[in-house]
């Protein structure tokens, strides 16, 4: 069971533009609503309205400074969730077998009933990935919404994972990376897909499209407000309320 | 990380229980009866007694028989299942001694080569995770068989071993601590990496995903106590191998004996805390954080 597959028919996953992501967090909460109604045990929150509040989520949305080396700073949003790696050493780690990548899709998934809760899974992801839930003590994680992309009884426009559904900005895709006409292998080669962390060997399936870099309008001088007026030679009524004002007590006429 | 006593207590009292084991399998005491069966009780209550606290950290024990199924590709399931085997193997060899007053060799020896084993299915737990730099070396399981080899020599009484292989655990800790001092910078691991904006001068995390705490901050950004590192160190060092080996070094009794034990004891728990508590997670650079 934990021994990965050699290769999976298909490879599902998400794309997330950095550069459209305005950091609004409704996929955060989409996910947590959709993943606490649905499959599995519910993302528990504990102490929910007092002074030491956590909770379980399966995607949290960081934000970063970036500073380049010429040009203004830019924020970049950045949502985290399981990028569902080829080589998951959350798998590979697991004592009972309740972790396990499907041969079918690639979808890194957790069986709950056989889960100990010892919480290995979750030190072997560089990516946090996985929570240990306070309240059912099993390992929760993303599960590309299973529970809805095969679920026929939802209509087609809601047939793909939460987050994606809801994101406001469109700076989520989900699709199939093994068919390379597929929207999401399109992205990735436009945009230069990139993966996190890929000196840890993971080889992720879900990718992340830089952010664009921002357009440059020459140099902002700082002291701008501080210089003297530009308009020395006022004309018409402009220029005579110049001279009446510079000739007020405390003018510079 | 997150220093769990369960897990604290799991790998010193086991590496102590299965170094007993190793040198009683040896045959480098050889009791007999009632003496045969009050070596293996305390071997016994050592290893038994640090595997059944490492359940305690567990969230659903009553499912801990599926941890025996991956040993395949798991070092969590190996070391279950070789500790067990060794337990069976050892209990077959104790059981000559205790009632037929036979010593079936073999068994022994068999018994001594899987309790290194299932030491090193130990380390390897934790040695296995690129995701904790300090972890990822090869003196991690070194360090955990020395002080394995230094706790059970110095239990069954093993003089000139004890000495010689307290030494050893010493300088393994050291090489440890030295080569995990800068595990991460040279991981290759930074906020650059991490989120592909830029090199890690460039990036810098602004704001955080909550305004609570999570489970990932509490178990693998553990950063409370690091201030006291230096201190604890030398602490542990000092009980866990100093004191030891000058009790030793006396002449013997019973009393200086049970002392060093003790001290040793004290040590290597100083020594596994830190263990935890000194390793960064690359998921804390997400955070900022290390």
């Amino acid at each position: 069971m934990t021994q990965l597959p050699q290769s999976t028919d298909r490879k599902l996953g998400l794309v997330i533009d950095l550069d459209t992501c305005v950091g609004c967090h409704a996929c955060v909460i989409s996910c947590k609503g959709w993943n606490t109604e649905n499959y599995g045990s519910a993302l528990s929150d504990t102490d929910a309205y007092g002074p030491d509040v956590s909770g379980t989520f399966l995607n949290r949305v960081h934000s970063y400074e970036v500073k380049p080396e010429t040009g203004p700073a830019q924020l970049i949003h950045f949502p985290k969730s399981c990028l569902h790696c080829e080589d998951a050493p959350c798998v590979t780690v697991c004592p009972t077998g309740a972790s396990y990548k499907r041969t079918a899709d690639g979808i890194v998934l957790v069986n709950e009933d056989a889960c100990i809760g010892c919480g290995l899974c979750a030190w072997a992801c560089p990516y946090g990935a996985r929570e240990l839930d306070a309240v059912a003590g099993v390992m929760k994680k993303c599960t590309l919404c299973i529970d809805r992309i095969y679920n026929e009884n939802l209509p087609k426009e809601d047939q793909i994972p939460a987050c994606v559904r809801t994101c406001p900005s469109g700076a989520r895709h989900f699709g199939d990376f093994a068919d390379p006409n597929s929207n999401v292998s399109k992205l990735t080669a436009e945009r230069g897909g990139m993966d996190l962390m890929p000196e840890q060997g993971t080889r992720p399936t879900n990718k992340y499209l830089p952010p664009r870099p921002k357009d440059c309008s020459g140099e902002i001088n700082t002291l701008a407000p501080m210089l003297e007026p530009v308009a020395t030679d006022g004309k018409g009524f402009v220029g005579w309320l110049d001279k009446m004002l510079s000739a007020l007590p405390g003018g510079n006429a | 990380m997150h220093p769990a006593k369960s897990v604290i207590i799991f790998t010193t009292l086991s590496g102590i229980g299965f170094g007993m084991l190793f040198f009683i399998g040896l045959g480098m005491i050889v009791p007999e009866g009632l003496m045969a069966f009050i070596w293996f009780a305390i071997a016994y209550l050592f290893a038994v007694g640090g595997l059944i606290a490492s359940t305690f950290h567990l969230k659903h024990p009553e499912r801990a028989l599926g941890a025996f199924t991956q040993w395949k590709t798991s070092w969590l399931s190996r070391e279950g299942v070789l500790a067990v085997i060794t337990l069976l193997v050892m209990a077959a060899y104790g059981a000559g001694l205790v009632f037929l007053g036979t010593r079936f060799a073999y068994l022994g020896y068999a018994g001594s080569l899987l309790s290194v084993l299932t030491v090193f299915a130990t380390s390897m737990i934790y040695a296995q995770l690129k995701t904790v730099p300090r972890w990822r070396d090869f003196s991690t399981p070194l360090m955990f068989l020395g002080y394995a080899g230094a706790g059970g020599s110095l239990m069954t009484g093993q003089v000139d071993y004890a000495l010689a292989l307290l030494a050893l655990a010493g300088l393994l800790q050291l090489l440890n601590w030295m080569r995990g001092d800068g595990a991460l910078g040279k991981s290759g691991s930074d906020i650059g990496t991490a989120t592909g904006l830029g090199t890690a001068a460039q990036v810098r995390a602004f704001e955080p995903p909550h305004t609570g705490t999570n489970y990932l901050l509490k178990e693998m950004v553990y950063i409370v106590g690091r201030k006291h590192a230096g201190r604890l160190r030398i602490l542990s060092l000092l009980m866990g191998i100093g004191l030891p080996i000058l009790l030793l070094l006396a002449p013997f009794g019973h009393l200086l004996a049970a002392l060093a034990i003790l001290s040793h004891i004290v040590g290597v728990f100083a020594s596994r805390w830190l263990f935890f508590a000194q390793a960064e997670h690359v998921v804390g650079l997400y955070y900022g954080k290390r």
